[in-house]
C-alpha cells in the first residue's frame, strides 16, 4: 500500500501508468476518443493539403506566358484575410470557454461572430476570384493558376463547409443546450476550425508572400 | 476537463483541443490571448519581412517559412492545446506522424520533380531534332 502510494506521488502523471495496468484499464472515456479520432481525420486532411500543396510548388513556375504571382497578388486583401480568419479562429476559442463555463447566451454571441469573421473571410476570397477570372486570370490559363485555385478553392471550401457546421452547432446548443454528444461536437468544431487557421498560415507564407516575390 | 465533473477516473491524457488541468476561466482566456498576440505578431513579422530592404534577399523565403513554423507552433500550443506535456503524448505522436508524411510529400514532390525538370530538354530544342 505504502509502495503504490509513493509512487503516485513521485509520479503525478501516472506515466508508469499508475496502479492499473494499461491493459485492464477499459476503453478512454468517449470525449478523448471522438477527439482523438477527429485529430487523426484532421492530420489526414494536412496529408491532403501537402499533396496540393507540392503540386501548387512543382507548377509555380508554369505560367504559359501568362502572369505570375507577382504580378496578381495583392498583399493588402490578403493581410486582411489573415486578420479577419485570425480573429475568427480567437473568437472560437471564446466559444471554447463559454462551453467550459455552460453558458448558452456567450456561446451563441462567441459563435456569431466566428462565423462572421469566417463569413468576411470568404467574402474576401470570393472578390479575389472573381477578379482574378476577370482579368483572364482564371484557372484555366496556365498549370500555375490551376494549382492556385486548386489549393486556395480546397481552403476556401473548408470555411464553407465551416460555416455550415458552425451554424450548426449554433442551433444545437440553442435547442438541445449542452448535451454531452453536442460538447463532442462542438469539441470537433473548434480543432476544425483552428486548423482550417494552420492551413492559412502556411497558405498566405508559400502562396502570397513568397509568390509575390517571384 | 468538460466531462470530469460526470465522475469518470480521472484520465493521464487529454483529447486534442482540450486544455490540461483544471484552470479558471481567466486562465483559459489569458491563453487564447496570449496566443493571439503572438499570432498577431508573427503575422506582422511574416508581411513586414516579404517586401523589406532591411533583410537580405535570398534570406527572405527562409525567414518566412521560419515565421510560418513558428506562427502554426503558437497555434498548435494556444490554440489547439497541443502541448509537450505528458498528458499529451498520443496527441503529439499523431502530429508528428502526420507532419512525417506532409514532409514526405511535399520534398519528395519537390525532388524528384526537380530532377525531371532538371533532366528533360526543353520543348523547343526536341522539336528540332525531330524534325
Amino acid at each position: 500500500m505504502s509502495a503504490t502510494q509513493a509512487q503516485s506521488s513521485n509520479d503525478p502523471h501516472k506515466l508508469g501508468h499508475g496502479e492499473v495496468p494499461v491493459s485492464e484499464r477499459g476503453p478512454a472515456p468517449k470525449r478523448i476518443v471522438v477527439a482523438y479520432g477527429f485529430w487523426i481525420f484532421l492530420l489526414s486532411d494536412f496529408i491532403m493539403f501537402a499533396g496540393f500543396f507540392a503540386a501548387y510548388a512543382v507548377l509555380v513556375g508554369e505560367t504559359a506566358g501568362g502572369p505570375s504571382g507577382a504580378k496578381l497578388f495583392d498583399l493588402t486583401l490578403v493581410g486582411w484575410e489573415t486578420v479577419l480568419l485570425l480573429l475568427s479562429s480567437f473568437a472560437c476559442g471564446m466559444a471554447g470557454i463559454a462551453t467550459i463555463a455552460r453558458h448558452r447566451f456567450w456561446f451563441l454571441v462567441a459563435m456569431a461572430v466566428t462565423g462572421m469573421l469566417g463569413a468576411a473571410f470568404l467574402c474576401l476570397e470570393v472578390y479575389e476570384f472573381t477578379h482574378l477570372i476577370g482579368e483572364r486570370a482564371g484557372p484555366g490559363r496556365s498549370a500555375f493558376l490551376s494549382a492556385f485555385f486548386a489549393l486556395v478553392g480546397c481552403h476556401g471550401l473548408h470555411v464553407a463547409l465551416g460555416l455550415l457546421w458552425l451554424m450548426t452547432m449554433m442551433a444545437q446548443v440553442w435547442a438541445k443546450d449542452f448535451r454531452d454528444d453536442i460538447l463532442r461536437r462542438i469539441a470537433c468544431f473548434s480543432l476544425f476550425w483552428h486548423a482550417l487557421d494552420i492551413i492559412w498560415v502556411a497558405l498566405f507564407t508559400v502562396v502570397y508572400l513568397l509568390g509575390a516575390g517571384l | 476537463m468538460s466531462d470530469r465533473q460526470h465522475g469518470e477516473d480521472l484520465d493521464d491524457q487529454n483529447a486534442p483541443g482540450e486544455e490540461g488541468g483544471r484552470e479558471s476561466i481567466a486562465a483559459g482566456v489569458r491563453t487564447y490571448v496570449i496566443g493571439l498576440v503572438l499570432a498577431g505578431l508573427l503575422t506582422a513579422a511574416s508581411f513586414a519581412a516579404a517586401g523589406s530592404n532591411l533583410i537580405y534577399g535570398p534570406a527572405i523565403p527562409v525567414a518566412l517559412i521560419a515565421l510560418a513554423v513558428a506562427q502554426m507552433g503558437v497555434h498548435l500550443v494556444f490554440f489547439l492545446h497541443v502541448t509537450t506535456g505528458p498528458d499529451n503524448t498520443n496527441n503529439v505522436l499523431a502530429l508528428a506522424f502526420g507532419v512525417l508524411i506532409v514532409a514526405l510529400v511535399l520534398v519528395g514532390s519537390l525532388w524528384i520533380m526537380g530532377h525531371l525538370h532538371h533532366n528533360l530538354m526543353p520543348m523547343a530544342e526536341m522539336m528540332q531534332r525531330q524534325r
